[in-house]
C-alpha cells in the first residue's frame, strides 16, 4: 500500500490554504455603515477623524471603524445604532459625505489587511432591491433619428436651401421607424440638397424620391447602423445606471448586462424602493432653446400648430414658442450641482467645450432675448383599451425656466426657479448622465432585512444539523472509516467555501442549499470506495490489498458518476440566472472539490492508519 | 453495522415486467395529472406579484383574501407559508404594474386586518420574463438529457445503455412533476434546479450499475446478460442504498430546517432521489436488456480478436 509523499504534502497544503481563505466567512457580520466622499476621492485618516469626531459629538456609538478601499467603514452592535449613525451622516455631513448601509465582517483586522474577505451575501440573505430593466433599444434608434433630424434642419438652414419638413418613417423591411424623409418644395435642386447633407453626414446614404408635394430625399439607416446604436444605448445605459447607483450611495451594488437588451440591478440594503426606482429609471434630459419672439404664441395655440421652425410649449400655464434649433443639450454637460442662491434653489451647470461654444455664440447675439430650459422626461404608459393592453411611450416636455439672457453666457451658468427637491434630483440626474434609451422594470424583488437574517439562520442550521446527522450515521455504519469520511466531508466544505470566496461568488440561499447537497454527494465517493473494500474483504482478500483494490476499482465508477452530475451542474450554470446560477456554481465546484478530497484526502488518511509495513489483522469498517 | 451482511441475489431481471408495470402506472398518473390539473406555477413562470407577509399572530387567510378581493385584486391566492404567522399572497399579472403601487395597496389591506402586519418580501415579474424563464427551464432540461445521452453512449460504447439511462432518468423528473401537480405545490425556479440536480444525481446510480455491468462482462464475456445484470445490480445495491440514505439525511434536514424558501426545492429533491434510486435499480438496466444488450456491445474492441488465440 503505497502513497507517494508529495501527495501527503499536497493534501496538507491545500487543506491549510483552504482553511485560511475560508476563515473570514466563519466570523459572521455586524450591521455597518460605509462613508465615502461625495467627490469620490479616497478618505484619509484626517477625514476619518473628522467624521468620527462629529458622529461622536452627535452621540453615535460604534464598535469598530477602519478605512477600506478609500471608504470609512463603521461597525455597530445593533441595527438601531446603525440607522442612527446613518441619519447623522445624512443630516450633519451631507455636504461632503455620502453613506450607505452595509454589513461588515467581524473578522479580525489582520485578515482584512491580508486581503481576505468573506463571500458577499446575496439579496435573499441580506435584504435589498433587485430590478431587471428592459432597455427600449428601439427608443434609442428614435433618438438617433431625432438628432439627425435636427442636424439636417441646421445644415439646410445654414446652406439657405429651403425645405418643407423632415419626417420620420418606417423604412422597407423594418418594423420600427428607421428612416427620415426630407420633403422639398417643387422645383428644388434635389442633388444640391443631397450633396449638402452628404457633406455633413458622410456615413449616411440618401435616395431621391418624389412626393405629391415635390421632390424628396430619403435616408434609411442600415441594419448595422441600427445595431450599433442599440448596443451603444445599452452600454451607455449601464454606465448611467452605475453612475446613478453610485450617486445614491449603495454599498456593493451590481449593475450588469443580462441577455441582449436587459440590465440587472441589485442594490443590497435598499428598502425605500420607490424613491430609488424613480431616480434610476428616469429618462430625463435638458435642452436649451431660444424663444421664438417673432411669432405669437397665443395665436399658435389657438390654431393648434406652431409656425415653421418653432415648437409650441407651455410655461406656467401660458403658451410659449421655442425655436426648433437647439443651443445645447444635457449630453454636453460636464457637471451639475444644486445650491440655494438669492433666487431660491438653483442648479449650477457646466457645459463641455462644444456646448460652451454654442452657448457663447448664441447668447452673444441674443442678449435681451429669452432662453428656455426644457426638461424632457420619457416614460411608458400601459393602459387597457377595449380589454387589450396598449403600451405607448409618453414624452413629457416641461419648460422649467424661461429667463432673459442678461449677459453673454459661457460654459457656466445657473438655472433658477426650481423647488429644492427638484434642484437636487435634477442635478443628480444631470451629473450621472442621461439614459440613452428608456428603460422599464420587467422584474422587481424586494427582500426585507429581517427575512434575509432568517434565511441565513435557517440555512446555517440546516447545514450544521444535516452534517452532524451524516457524521453520526457514517461513524456508526463505517466506524473508523466513517470518521475518515467525516473528516474528508468537513475538509470538502472548507475547500468549497475557500474556492467560492476566492472566486468572489455571492452566497445566496440556493447556494447554501448547494453546499448542503454537496455534503450528500461528497459522501457518495467514500461510500463507493468503502463498499468496494468490504466486498473485497468478503471475498477473502487481505485487509491492505482490499484497500488498494477498493480505491482502484471504485475509481472509474466515481469518475463516471461525477461527470454526469457535472453535466447537469454546468448546464444549469450556463442556462440559469440569478440565484439558480448560484446553486449551479456551488454544485459544480462542490463536485470538483469532492473528487479531490475523497480520492486524495481519504486515501491519505487511510494509508496513514493502515499503510506502511505494519501488519493489519482487520479493518475498522463496520 | 451493516445492512447488507450477506451478498444479495434478487432476481431483478426476471421480475422486470412488474417494475415496468409499476413505472407505467406512475407515469400515466403523473402525466395525466400534469395535463388535467396542471402545475401550480409560481410568479417566476407566470408573471405577476408575490408578496410575503408576516403577522404578529396567526394570519387570517380568509380575511386577507377577502380584503384583497375588496381592494380590486382579481383572484388573489393566499396561503400560509412555513408557519401560521406567515402568508404568501400571489396576484396575477396586471398591465403596467409597479412594485410600489402594489405594495401600497397590499399594505393597506394587511394593515386593515392587523396594524402590525409586515411585508417581508415583494416580487413583481413581468409576463414576458415569465415566458422566457419557462422556455429557459425547458431548454436546460433538454440540453442536460442530450449531453448525458452522448456521454453514456461515448463512455460505454453502446446506445442501448444510453436509452436505458435516459428513460430511467426521464422517469424521475416526470414523477417530481406528477407529485407537484397532484399536491398542487408551488412550482418555482428552485424546483426546476432541483429537478436538474435530480437528473444528474439519479444518473449517478445508473452509471455505477453500468460500470459494474461492464466489469462483469470483462471478467467473463460469455456470461448470460440476465445473470450479469442481476449480479451487477445486487453487488452495487448496498452502495446505491447507502449513498441515497446519506443524501436523504441532509435533504430532509434542509426540508425541515431550511425554511419556506427552500421547501419546494427540498421536496423535489426528496421525491427525485427516491424515484432515482428506484429507477436505477429496477428500470435502467432492464431497458438496456430489452434493447438487446450483450457483452460485445460494451467491449467492442475485443471482438476483433480471433477466438483461436485464446489458450
Amino acid at each position: 500500500m503505497e502513497f507517494p509523499r508529495w501527495k501527503y504534502w499536497l493534501v496538507l497544503g491545500v487543506t491549510l490554504l483552504a482553511l485560511l481563505f475560508a476563515l473570514p466567512n466563519f466570523f459572521g457580520t455586524d450591521p455597518g455603515l460605509q462613508v465615502a466622499r461625495k467627490n469620490h476621492l479616497p478618505m484619509d485618516d484626517y477625514a476619518r477623524q473628522g467624521v468620527e469626531q462629529s458622529l461622536k459629538t452627535a452621540g453615535a456609538a460604534w464598535t469598530a471603524s477602519y478605512l477600506d478601499e478609500g471608504k470609512l467603514v463603521l461597525r455597530f452592535a445593533s441595527v438601531p445604532e446603525q440607522l442612527k449613525a446613518r441619519d447623522l451622516v445624512g443630516d450633519a455631513l451631507s455636504g461632503e459625505y455620502i453613506s450607505a448601509l452595509t454589513t461588515s465582517s467581524r473578522a479580525p483586522a489582520w485578515l482584512r489587511k491580508a486581503g481576505l474577505r468573506p463571500m458577499p451575501l446575496g439579496l435573499d440573505l441580506r435584504g435589498g432591491l433587485y430590478l431587471l430593466y428592459q432597455v427600449d433599444v428601439n427608443g434609442a434608434v428614435a433618438q438617433l433619428l431625432e438628432s439627425y433630424d435636427q442636424s439636417f434642419r441646421r445644415t439646410l438652414s445654414a446652406a439657405n436651401l429651403p425645405f418643407i419638413d423632415v419626417t420620420t418613417y418606417t423604412g422597407p423591411k423594418s418594423t420600427v421607424p428607421n428612416a427620415l424623409r426630407v420633403a422639398l418644395p417643387e422645383g428644388s435642386d434635389v442633388l444640391a440638397v443631397r450633396d449638402a447633407l452628404r457633406k455633413s453626414n458622410p456615413d449616411l446614404t440618401f435616395d431621391v424620391d418624389s412626393l405629391a408635394t415635390g421632390p424628396a430625399l430619403d435616408m434609411v439607416l442600415t441594419p448595422t447602423q441600427v445595431k450599433a446604436r442599440q448596443d451603444y444605448a445599452l452600454q451607455k445605459n449601464i454606465t448611467t445606471l452605475r453612475n446613478r447607483v453610485n450617486e445614491l450611495g449603495v454599498s456593493e451594488p451590481i449593475v450588469a448586462q443580462q441577455g441582449i437588451d436587459r440590465i440587472n440591478v441589485q442594490l443590497p440594503g435598499i428598502q425605500n424602493s420607490a424613491e430609488v426606482k424613480d431616480i434610476l429609471g428616469k429618462v430625463a434630459t435638458l435642452e436649451f432653446r431660444l424663444e421664438d419672439s417673432q411669432n405669437n404664441a397665443i395665436e399658435a395655440e389657438q390654431q393648434g400648430r406652431a409656425p415653421l421652425g418653432s415648437k409650441l410649449y407651455k410655461s406656467q400655464g401660458r403658451p410659449v414658442l421655442l425655436k426648433r434649433e437647439l443651443i445645447a443639450t444635457g449630453d454636453q454637460l460636464t457637471n451639475a450641482t444644486s445650491s440655494t442662491g438669492n433666487e431660491g434653489p438653483e442648479v449650477n451647470i457646466t457645459l463641455n467645450g462644444q456646448g460652451g461654444d454654442a452657448m457663447l455664440r448664441t447668447s452673444s447675439v441674443n442678449v435681451g432675448k429669452r432662453m428656455a430650459v426644457v426638461y424632457i422626461e420619457k416614460s411608458r404608459e400601459t393602459r387597457m383599451v377595449g380589454g387589450e393592453k396598449v403600451t405607448r411611450d409618453v414624452t413629457e416636455e416641461k419648460v422649467i425656466s424661461l429667463a432673459t439672457i442678461r449677459s453673454v453666457l459661457s460654459n457656466q451658468f445657473r438655472i433658477t426657479g426650481l423647488q429644492s427637491g427638484e434642484a437636487r434630483d435634477l442635478a443628480l440626474l444631470m451629473r450621472a448622465g442621461s439614459l440613452s434609451a428608456p428603460i422599464f422594470a420587467v422584474e422587481e424583488r424586494t427582500i426585507g432585512p429581517s427575512l434575509g437574517q432568517e434565511n441565513i439562520l435557517k440555512g446555517e442550521r440546516a447545514l450544521v444539523i444535516g452534517m452532524l446527522a451524516v457524521f453520526v450515521f457514517m461513524a456508526l455504519y463505517y466506524q473508523r472509516f466513517g470518521w475518515v469520511a467525516n473528516a474528508v466531508l468537513l475538509a470538502n466544505v472548507v475547500l468549497l467555501t475557500a474556492l467560492l470566496t476566492l472566486l468572489r461568488a455571492t452566497l445566496s440561499l440556493p447556494g447554501i442549499a448547494g453546499i448542503i447537497l454537496t455534503v450528500g454527494i461528497a459522501v457518495d465517493a467514500n461510500v463507493l470506495i468503502y463498499e468496494r473494500i468490504r466486498e473485497e474483504l468478503r471475498n477473502g482478500v487481505s485487509p491492505q490489498a482490499s484497500i488498494r483494490i477498493g480505491f482502484e476499482k471504485a475509481w472509474s465508477a466515481i469518475i463516471d458518476s461525477n461527470v454526469t452530475a457535472l453535466i447537469a451542474g454546468i448546464v444549469l450554470w450556463v442556462v440559469g440566472r440569478g440565484a439558480i446560477r448560484g446553486f449551479a456554481v456551488v454544485l459544480t465546484l462542490g463536485i470538483a472539490t469532492s473528487l479531490f478530497t475523497s480520492l486524495l484526502g481519504s486515501r491519505a488518511l487511510i494509508t496513514l492508519m493502515y499503510g506502511g509495513r505494519r501488519k493489519v489483522e482487520r479493518l475498522s469498517i463496520g | 453495522m451493516e445492512f447488507f451482511k450477506k451478498a444479495t441475489s434478487f432476481p431483478f431481471m426476471s421480475t422486470r415486467k412488474v417494475w415496468y408495470g409499476l413505472s407505467v402506472v406512475l407515469m400515466v398518473v403523473s402525466i395525466g395529472s400534469f395535463f388535467v390539473r396542471g402545475l401550480n406555477f409560481a410568479v417566476d413562470f407566470t408573471g405577476g406579484v408575490q408578496v410575503q407577509a408576516s403577522f404578529p399572530s396567526a394570519a387570517n387567510i380568509d380575511a386577507i383574501r377577502a380584503g384583497l378581493a375588496g381592494a380590486g385584486f382579481h383572484e388573489p391566492q393566499v396561503q400560509n407559508l412555513g408557519s401560521s404567522r406567515d402568508a404568501v399572497i400571489r396576484l396575477p399579472a396586471e398591465a403596467g404594474q409597479s412594485g410600489d403601487a402594489v405594495r401600497a395597496r397590499v399594505e393597506g389591506v394587511l394593515h386593515a386586518i392587523d396594524a402590525q402586519a409586515e411585508i417581508s418580501s415583494l416580487e413583481v415579474v413581468g409576463p414576458q420574463v415569465g415566458d422566457e424563464l419557462r422556455r429557459g427551464a425547458l431548454v436546460a432540461i433538454a440540453a442536460t438529457l442530450a449531453l448525458i445521452f452522448v456521454y453514456i453512449a461515448f463512455r460505454f460504447h453502446t446506445w442501448r445503455l444510453s436509452v436505458g439511462a435516459i428513460l430511467a432518468v426521464l422517469h424521475d423528473p416526470i414523477l417530481v412533476l406528477g407529485a407537484f401537480s397532484i399536491t398542487y405545490t408551488s412550482f418555482d425556479l428552485p424546483v426546476v434546479s432541483a429537478m436538474l440536480a435530480v437528473i444528474g444525481y439519479s444518473l449517478n446510480d445508473t452509471v455505477v450499475v453500468f460500470d459494474r455491468i461492464r466489469e462483469r462482462f470483462e471478467s467473463s464475456r460469455r456470461l448470460d446478460p440476465v445473470v450479469a445484470l442481476d449480479q451487477s445490480i445486487n453487488q452495487t445495491l448496498s452502495r446505491t442504498i447507502m449513498t441515497k440514505v446519506v443524501t436523504l439525511i441532509v435533504v430532509v434536514a434542509l426540508y425541515v430546517l431550511g425554511g419556506p424558501a427552500l421547501k419546494g426545492f427540498s421536496e423535489a429533491l426528496i421525491i427525485g432521489i427516491v424515484a432515482g434510486t428506484y429507477s436505477s435499480i429496477y428500470i435502467s438496466s432492464a431497458i438496456a436488456l430489452d434493447c438487446g444488450l450483450k457483452a460485445e456491445h460494451l467491449l467492442p474492441v475485443a471482438i476483433k480478436k480471433p477466438v483461436d488465440d485464446l489458450p
